[in-house]
């Protein structure tokens, strides 16, 4: 007999059919069903394969604790792989296929790896596929050749390469309670919480509010329990200081209580409402925490315990009372502690018939010997199974005697007819998240599991959590923990059963016998892991991968600890817990990324950044920011427009926007003094209305950055940096003022933003100017080289100060970001009758690269002021920011890496990266010299020219050498040169 | 973890820069005492417990704030402004 | 007969699997050995081995406080790689590799080294530039990269965006094929069972809580299972090496211990056969054998000593990743966790005798210590045979930065978060 829909029952909307599809197959089920409780219904007791063996598995949870029914995700071209099939709520359209097997999920050759299974125990990796120690497949080799093979047998899931389609967002919220998990604790303690006029946020991982009252027997406030939770749900729901969170799995549980959860908005809709995520991401900081997350049942191990239609004795209550699921016909019990026989009693409620309950132990308690009684089934004390047989679906079971003191099976094999085996090994409370929180875990002998501690800092656990498990208590902890409140406990019926188990998790018998479903762990691999040394918890976990799969070993964390705990003879405490880390269960990556998916990061344009689209450049990434490259004509290379954008600009004038430079404003009394401080070289000397060049060191004593700094008054100055340096340098700043001398009366204000820059550069740029500038004289009288002025270009104020980057005549023109635009089309108007062209960063560097100018190409970190040749911009006459440390021994001497000119001797190309070398050797270079770090073709020299860093480079000028740059294939012969390679004399930009 | 800003109230970590220890210090800007200079530069205490310690509010008021902060637990147990670290807040 | 091989491995599945010995002995500790070597993780462990095969000193002792390999060696993403600029750095760890090709043989272990190569992602001229300078440095000093187009990275790997309408459109990289992954965990194993075969003691559950003086000199150390004494005590325990110094009086370190987290997706079939690298941010990834995406990002930036990270640096790997691989977004992350990097001033390690006479000191690995571990036990264990440093390690002094003879291969200076 298959899985069956009872005729009736369950909280699923019968009035309406679904329909889905599993490995291409249509199925149908009703609104509230799972993937899992839909298949079942329709008799489907084979759901996946497991990682190692490839052996056949059946449902054996109905929740979040489910190993082995993985299914992926069809949605269009998107895969979304290994998803559990009972958290996955159908919906028309639903398109799922089962994974890691070939070519059918019935029929899987991966399944031969069984018959080598002795050989593929815990571990046998690491003692072989070494291959051989000489000869071809030496080395990595041979390993290297299995692996491959083994890559291509490993893996569940596939996952897609078409782009997920879907939209995920992120919430940020704020509570004064969180609530996690539903269940009759969890709701008390919301209800409790909310009477009090707290902000309450109730979190559940399932799609159904109520937890544990969904699917129990039980009678609260003297309705069943599902009615008073759906009672307490429907207040809560319209209260309006509390948010109710169902499909919400809270995964993480980081410092400050600051929690992360994941919750499934439209995964569950055919058609999701405009404007709704797939998934939503929450960070909720939460005043406290009240953790009501329930307990998992788990299994026992025993040979055979992973058939399909072996099933934890919970979750077929759950099927059958949630979903209206009857597992089997004949329905048999294996337990260790009293849970079970209220499962028992549901399950032949629901109209299975119970043939036996098979108990390990000698006596059980008259609350469950009158259940046991009540069902009808046989009940077997001292008795244990010790095999169960079947295909891919489940016969008979086969029962021994058991011994409780010893663990010993003794006597006949008795053989028992069953479609649907229920087993109970116990509960272990659902501690994760306190675990995350830093707390260590308590072993109670009583419940036979581990337990969260008392006295927490940020949370309060409430229910089965706490290892609370009868319901009255946990209503009690529930409405403690929403804190203080004139409600009362409502009163309660249950089944009133102790379910303090007997410590017994595996059953030894031959066979093997599953501990990780996931990952076919066996106790004999526990087993072998402790007779190899591999004891203690971690180990176990590495050597054996237990718990280590999808599932995070929430059904055999302890059972593996128990084995190992009985091999040791040590008490389970003894040997440990894990320590949880987020997440509690798998989450969406692009969830975690939300709106970020697609957009990374910000991106920043300049003021002038549609002209340079509309104007045909093409841009570079520096940064943050879009800069123009190019401002290229219909069919030139890179090349050639850079060489005739640089031309233009050197013989006639050119436009560049330099909006992007670091600016900060300096200001106040001391303004002058705090940089004489930063500065290695003067500023209080600098007169009113004049820039001067600054370089600035970290404390360490290499160069940070260097930049021009304009006085715009006897207080204020404007700072600008290099664009990449802007935010490092402004943080420097910051620090020194903020940290080291807070006396200072200095206030500085980053306006990067704020300002629009375009530097006008070229013989004829002062004619350009004169044009367009009114309200100030631009003549060498009025504005000398570093002299600034005020006034208007076209109606739009602005502020210009001369100085050169180019090496040309230069004006860098200033407007306030509004007008930059304005500005940039007047001047190019201006220009027109001037040859104007506007240049970009390629024809910039060029230019830089012809005048020796350095920047972070130079600038990498490890460079110091005299290995760039600017010793003379280190004042002796003050101390400045890593003026004691720029001169200890590492720093000094001749052979340190210094800044040349390098001129190509072929007439080709040179490349920023390439090395240099005295000797060149294609086949084997060696012995670098030292590095370029940019290069051109100088349109003014008509060589090909770039800047490089060379070991004792100042010495060198002259030397003939080669640039060697083996990644690229480019060798050749280059001369050392100093690095002024253009108007050494500056006479052009002092024109 | 949260930090409590003095000027701009709790906020999310990831809104600060850790700007590193708090209990160096930094000679007197004259000073030519190598060795000192080496230690500010280098040196760290790198305590396991309560750590002396600077951040700067930079998604924030951009203050620098002294933090004590416990770098085993992450537990933020004080935090004032930098520039006025006699004036001891109450802890965070 | 090798104690491990495809013959004793039929034979033992044979005989039901029962006669494999303890990898290494749970050893008790004695009162004196020649060396001990204070912490059980890859590097302590390597420096046993390499001190018992290449010096013949195996009255040695590792001392570790909790189960071995419960630091950084089992917390790492796995990646084993040479591509760094500076060749203080690049012929070390080069000779790492050269260890660590023949390493599965030299252990008998298999530690699952995997050259399927470190691409390093580029997303501008000017980056590419950079890495190619990088790559033409390991060029001239003999060390494997090479340059990949767009669309050799393309074929090697289908599932990254590649288009030029990605935020950081993928120009380039560059790729060192000897790069690759190993298990880590097994590295830990497999040099303890080395070690243990070769006579050395290995002390789990067996915490450092002092040092034992005869003036200046170190002579031993109080544990808590009893003092042990020695000639020469190593210490090598990464991100507590701020913790053990202390005991010895040695207040500060150029050092700062940081957290950096990692993660594992749930397992994929193969969708990623290398090593790669994010040029505008920090993420990196790979795959492991079982399926999941191995994957990290950068430090959570501030001092920790408690193996947990941040919410906010979940949030930007994950965007990274994404940035990369658009398809991942309907994968889930199963797993993450947080090491100590011991984080040093220039970014560069320190193996060095001293700083008290009779002692040797092993830390300041940044985020490279996983794929140093061969090559640091190796010339940790000459340092301490022959009380002098090796020319491979010679250069990672722990006075070079008072003497600003650095060796800073990110040019990030004396701010640790930033390498």
């Amino acid at each position: 007999m298959s899985p069956r829909r009872a005729a009736s029952g369950g909280l699923i909307d019968r009035s309406r059919t679904i329909r889905f599809t599993f490995d291409g197959q249509e199925f149908t089920g009703h609104p509230g069903d799972t993937v899992a409780s839909a298949l079942l219904a329709n008799g489907v007791s084979l759901f996946g394969r497991s990682f190692k063996y490839h052996r056949p598995r059946g449902i054996l949870a109905a929740g979040v604790d489910e190993p082995n029914a993985l299914v992926t995700v069809l949605r269009g071209e998107a895969r979304e792989p290994n998803i559990q099939a009972t958290m996955l709520e159908i919906h028309d359209g639903l398109k799922v296929v089962s994974q890691n097997r070939f070519p059918s999920l019935g029929l899987d050759v991966g399944a031969l790896n069984q018959l080598a299974s002795k050989l593929l125990g815990a571990g046998f990796y690491y003692k072989t596929f070494m291959g051989p120690v000489i000869g071809p497949l030496k080395g990595t080799r041979f390993w290297m050749f299995c692996e491959h093979l083994i890559r291509r047998a490993a893996g569940l899931g596939k996952a897609g390469l078409a782009p997920d389609p879907s939209r995920y967002e992120r919430m940020n919220a704020f509570c004064d309670v969180l609530v996690v998990g539903s269940g009759p604790a969890g709701l008390m303690a919301a209800k409790a919480a909310a009477e009090n006029g707290a902000r309450v946020i109730l979190a559940e991982q399932s799609a159904r509010l109520g937890g544990s009252a969904n699917w129990s027997e039980d009678t609260i406030d003297a309705m069943p329990a599902r009615d008073w939770a759906a009672g307490v749900v429907a207040d809560l729901t319209t209260t309006s200081n509390v948010t109710m969170l169902p499909r919400t799995s809270v995964w993480g549980y980081y410092d400050g209580n600051t929690i992360a959860a994941l919750e499934r908005v439209t995964d569950h809709k055919t058609s999701p409402r405009i404007g709704e995520p797939r998934q939503r991401h929450w960070t909720i900081r939460a005043g406290k925490v009240v953790l009501a997350t329930g307990a998992f049942e788990r299994p026992l191990v025993f040979p055979g315990n992973d058939r399909p239609c072996v099933m934890l004795a919970s979750a077929a209550e759950r099927f059958a009372v949630e979903y209206g699921i009857l597992p089997g016909e004949k329905v048999a019990i294996f337990t260790n502690n009293d849970s079970a026989y209220r499962s028992a009693m549901t399950m032949q409620e629901a109209g299975c018939r119970i043939v036996a309950i098979v108990d390990v132990r000698t006596d059980i308690s008259p609350a469950a010997r009158a259940i046991a009684v009540r069902t009808g089934a046989e009940i077997l004390t001292s008795r244990a199974v010790t095999s169960t047989e079947g295909g891919k679906k489940l016969h008979c079971i086969k029962v021994q005697d058991y011994d409780i003191r010893s663990g010993a099976v003794s006597g006949d094999a008795r053989s028992i007819d069953a479609d649907c085996l229920l087993v109970s090994g116990g509960w272990s409370p659902v501690i994760n998240l306190a675990s995350q929180a830093g707390a260590r875990a308590e072993w109670s002998e009583r419940v036979q599991a581990f337990l969260p501690p008392k006295d927490a800092d940020g949370w309060v656990g409430a229910g089965a959590f706490n290892g609370t498990f009868s319901l009255e208590a946990a209503l009690a902890e529930g409405l403690a923990a929403g804190g203080a409140s004139a409600i009362d406990v409502p009163a309660v019926v249950d089944a009133a059963l102790d379910i303090a188990p007997a410590p017994v998790f595996e059953i030894e018998a031959k066979g093997k016998a599953f501990v990780d479903f996931q990952h076919d762990v066996t106790a004999d691999d526990v087993r072998l892991a402790h007779r190899e040394g591999f004891q203690s918890v971690e180990h176990l976990k590495r050597y054996t991968t237990l718990g280590m799969a999808t599932d995070q070993g929430k059904t055999s964390n302890v059972a593996g600890l128990a084995i190992m705990a009985n091999a040791l003879g040590k008490q389970i405490p003894e040997v440990g817990t894990t320590r949880f880390r987020p997440p509690f269960a798998p989450v969406t990556i692009g969830a975690l990324a939300a709106e970020r998916f697609g957009e990374i990061r910000p991106e920043r344009l300049t003021p002038m950044h549609d002209w340079h689209v509309a104007h045909g450049a093409t841009f570079y990434s520096a940064g943050l920011w879009h800069r123009p490259m190019i401002y290229g004509l219909p069919g030139e290379t890179v090349e050639q427009a850079y060489v005739r954008e640089v031309k233009t600009t050197r013989e006639a004038a050119g436009i560049a926007d330099v909006s992007t430079l670091g600016k900060i404003m300096v200001q106040g009394p001391d303004a002058a003094y705090f940089l004489d401080r930063v500065y290695t070289n003067t500023f209080s000397t600098l007169p009113v209305g004049k820039a001067r060049y600054g370089l600035m060191l970290r404390e360490d004593g290499l160069v940070l950055d260097d930049g021009t700094t304009w006085r715009l008054g006897r207080h204020d100055f404007l700072m600008t940096t290099t664009t990449a340096n802007a935010g490092k340098v402004m943080q420097h700043l910051e620090f020194l003022l903020d940290v080291i001398w807070p006396e200072l009366k200095v206030t500085l204000t980053s306006v990067t933003d704020q300002w629009a820059g375009a530097s006008i550069a070229g013989p004829r740029s002062r004619e350009v100017l004169a044009a367009c500038v009114s309200g100030t004289a631009v003549d060498n009288e009025t504005l000398p080289f570093m002299g600034i002025v005020y006034g208007e270009v076209d109606g739009a104020p602005v502020m210009i100060c001369r100085l050169s980057f180019s090496g040309e005549l230069a004006y860098e023109v200033y407007s306030g970001a509004g007008h930059g635009t304005h500005l940039w089309q007047a001047l190019i108007e201006a220009g027109k009758p001037f040859g104007m062209v506007a240049y970009g960063l390629e024809a910039l560097g060029t230019m830089r690269i012809e005048k020796g100018h350095v920047t972070g190409a130079e600038i990498d970190g490890r460079v110091t002021a005299r290995d760039l040749h600017l010793d003379w911009m280190l004042s002796k006459k003050k101390p400045f920011v890593g003026s004691m440390m720029m001169d200890r021994e590492g720093l000094v001497g001749p052979d340190r890496l210094q800044l040349v000119g390098i001129m190509s001797l072929d007439n080709l190309p040179l490349n920023g990266g390439a090395h240099i070398v005295e000797e060149l050797d294609r086949e084997n270079p060696h012995d670098s010299i030292g590095h370029m770090t940019a290069a051109c073709y100088s349109p003014m020299l008509g060589r090909h020219i770039g800047l490089a860093l060379v070991k004792a480079g100042k010495s060198r000028h002259g030397q003939r050498v080669f640039t060697s740059d083996p990644l690229r294939k480019r060798f050749g012969p280059v001369e050392i040169v100093s690095h002024h390679f253009y108007d050494p004399e500056g006479k052009r930009m002092h024109g | 973890m949260i930090i409590k800003c003095p000027w701009c109230g709790p906020r999310d970590s990831s809104e600060f820069v850790y700007q590193g220890e708090g209990g160096r210090t930094r000679p007197d800007q004259s000073s030519t005492d190598q060795s000192a200079w080496n230690a500010y530069v280098y040196d760290r205490v790198n305590t396991a417990g309560d750590h002396d310690e600077i951040w700067q509010h930079s998604g924030g008021c951009r203050s620098h704030l002294k933090i004590i902060r416990n770098t085993v637990t992450h537990k933020v147990l004080s935090v004032v402004f930098a520039c006025d670290t006699q004036d001891q807040e109450k802890p965070a | 007969m090798r104690e491990y091989s495809a013959y004793t491995l039929l034979k033992n599945a044979l005989t039901g699997n029962r006669d494999w010995k303890q990898a290494w002995r749970k050893a008790e500790p004695r009162p004196h050995y020649d060396v001990i070597v204070i912490g059980g993780g890859g590097h302590g462990l390597s420096t046993a081995y390499y001190l018992a095969k290449e010096h013949g000193i195996t009255n040695v002792a590792v001392l570790e406080k909790g189960y071995l390999g419960s630091g950084n060696v089992g917390r790492n993403t796995t990646a084993v790689r040479s591509n760094y600029l500076l060749p203080e750095n690049h012929r070390f760890y080069e000779h790492s590799m050269d260890l660590w090709e023949n390493l599965s043989h030299d252990l008998n272990y298999n530690v699952m080294f995997s050259q399927r190569g470190c691409l390093n992602l580029a997303h501008t001229p000017g980056q590419l530039d950079e890495y190619i300078r990088r790559g033409n440095a390991l060029r001239h000093s003999g060390i494997d990269s090479e340059l990949m187009t767009v669309k050799q990275i393309k074929r090697l790997v289908p599932a990254l965006d590649v288009s030029g309408s990605a935020r950081f459109p993928i120009i380039g990289g560059v790729m060192q094929w000897s790069a690759g992954t190993a298990r880590h965990d097994a590295v830990a194993w497999g040099y303890a069972r080395g070690a243990d075969r070769r006579g050395v003691d290995i002390v789990e559950n067996c915490e450092v809580t002092g040092f034992l003086r005869d003036g200046d000199r170190v002579t031993g150390v109080t544990t808590t299972r009893g003092e042990i004494r020695a000639g020469k005590i190593a210490v090598a325990v990464a991100g507590s090496t701020g913790s053990v110094m202390k005991l010895a009086g040695i207040e500060t370190l150029p050092i700062e211990s940081q957290v950096l987290q990692a993660f594992v997706s749930e397992s994929l079939k193969p969708i990623l056969n290398t090593v790669l690298t994010f040029g505008m941010g920090h993420f990196y990834a790979s795959q492991s054998d079982k399926g999941g995406l191995v994957y990290g990002g950068a430090l959570d930036g501030y001092n920790s000593y408690a193996q947990r990270g941040s919410l906010p640096l979940v949030e930007e790997v994950h965007s990274e990743m994404l940035a990369l691989f658009p398809s991942l977004a309907s994968v889930r992350m199963l797993r993450s966790w947080g090491g100590l990097c011991d984080m040093s001033m220039d970014g560069s390690p320190i193996i060095t005798t001293g700083p008290l006479p009779g002692m040797y000191l092993n830390c300041g690995w940044n985020y490279g210590g996983f794929k140093a571990t061969p090559a640091s036990g190796w010339c940790f264990a000459w340092t301490i045979a022959r009380d002098e440093p090796h020319a491979l390690n010679a250069p990672f002094t722990l006075d070079r930065f008072h003497r600003g003879i650095l060796i800073d291969d990110k040019g990030m200076g004396a701010t640790p978060n930033l390498h």
